[in-house]
């Protein structure tokens, strides 16, 4: 009996996510100060982790 | 996703991308700048004394006299508070209907009246950047040019989306591949960069293109509900002698009491009607201070007209304004504002690359469609 095959994850899926992420990060400080400045701040920080976590694991 | 399907998103992402890439680079570049605009400014104004919290403001009527005797020939449009210092600054021009480049500012301290250097509207670096970015010296028409530019940006931010999926279909996210040949390695930036960015760069593209209608959205406002008011003035000349701003603005807190002033509009300035002085009045939260409600109080009488509601063409507006500039979350929120700002021209110089070693479009398309099937590519 041969293993299932694993069907390929939806290449849209962290697309998704980045944008829900992104709409959360540019509501957040609009609709408060303090935590709400926090919240912004994280998101559009992790946003560019990405980036960065994408170039550190470059395949050469 | 059939091959025809995927050449007809692949045009438009090119075609999109390729008549507004240019101009969102001079977007990009000028922004830079003007995400710090207010710092920016901030480092030119002189060091201005702090008063005590219960100081008593100085009469506004004498703050608009001082600021006039700084420009004899002009005429009173603006009167506004800085949030952040003990200032008043007053916008004076030759006629009510003067434009802002050919406006004059006075800066006065809120409780001394003393005048203070003020920056002007149309001098300094700032302000060349600020009309390259905005309308290109060329008033309306390049408004609505950069606006267009926007919303063909959003086009090409939606079909890249699209392009994406086949391209990433056997990758995993972020991938980036140096080694292989050059091509690929900024494919590969231009994808993970472009999708990174992609919500930002939508909402900042599209509240752009609406900010360049903020003019036309402002007459349709003038026109639509403050017509109604001045239509009870039908006929009568814009007073000559207006009545006291102080009482005006203190009429306004009373019926606004949970609001404070943020500006004042003087009749004729396209505000407020020709009889009205329009008090406009924020909420104290980071939200309701972008939502002004405008107060008018009749600039003959000093009598309270109307609190209209602003419509919702104009809520959008004003609300378009911070998520497009970057001004609502403090600095830490300008510097990841600016880095993403800089992701952005990244991927328009990847598109612009990958465009200028493009190749056929037919082989751009088999590019994707193999992609998609072995996660090759280039």
């Amino acid at each position: 009996m041969s293993a299932p095959v694993k069907p390929p994850r939806n290449p849209f899926i962290a697309p998704a996510w980045i944008a829900l992420v992104s709409v959360v990060g540019l509501v957040s400080a609009l609709i408060g100060d303090g935590v709400f400045d926090v919240i912004s701040w994280l998101v559009f920080t992790a946003l560019i982790a990405l980036v960065v976590r994408a170039w550190v694991k470059r395949t050469r | 996703m059939q091959r025809a399907t995927i050449k007809a998103w692949f045009v438009i992402h090119k075609w999109t991308s390729l008549v507004c890439t240019l101009f969102l680079l001079l977007l990009c570049l000028t922004g830079l700048p003007l995400v710090f605009a207010e710092e920016i400014a901030h480092l030119s104004e002189p060091e201005v004394a702090t008063t005590a919290a219960d100081a008593t403001p100085r009469d506004l009527d004498a703050q608009v006299s001082t600021a006039l005797a700084q420009y004899p020939d002009d005429v009173p449009l603006f009167v506004g508070w800085d949030p952040d210092a003990p200032t008043v600054y007053v916008n004076t021009g030759a006629r009510a209907d003067t434009p802002p480049p050919q406006m004059h500012t006075a800066l006065l301290h809120a409780t001394t009246g003393e005048v203070l250097p003020a920056a002007q509207f149309n001098e300094g670096v700032m302000y060349f950047l600020y009309r390259l970015h905005t309308d290109l010296f060329l008033g309306l028409p390049g408004m609505l040019f950069m606006g267009a530019m926007g919303l063909l940006f959003a086009v090409a931010i939606i079909s890249g989306l699209v392009l994406y999926g086949p391209f990433m279909r056997k990758q995993r996210f972020g991938t980036l591949r140096t080694g292989r040949n050059r091509r690929l390695a900024w494919l590969d930036l231009h994808n993970v960069l472009g999708i990174v960015t992609l919500g930002w760069a939508l909402v900042v593209g599209i509240t752009g293109a609406i900010n360049t209608i903020a003019k036309p959205l402002e007459q349709a406002w003038q026109s639509e509900q403050l017509g109604e008011f001045a239509a009870r003035y039908a006929g009568q000349p814009r007073p000559a002698t207006l009545a006291s701003l102080q009482a005006a603005v203190d009429t306004a807190r009373a019926a606004e009491p949970g609001m404070r002033p943020a500006f004042v509009s003087f009749p004729g300035t396209g505000y407020s009607g020709d009889h009205h002085y329009g008090v406009f009045m924020q909420g104290n939260t980071a939200l309701t201070e972008r939502l002004y409600r405008p107060v008018l109080i009749d600039a003959k009488t000093g009598e309270l007209t109307a609190q209209p509601q602003l419509p919702t063409y104009m809520s959008v507006l004003l609300l378009s304004q911070p998520l497009h500039f970057g001004d609502y979350g403090k600095l830490p929120l300008k510097v990841l504002w600016a880095l993403l700002d800089l992701l952005t021209i990244v991927v328009l110089i990847s598109g612009l690359y990958l465009w200028v070693k493009r190749g056929s479009t037919e082989a751009r398309v088999t590019e994707i469609e193999r992609a998609a099937k072995t996660g090759g590519a280039a």
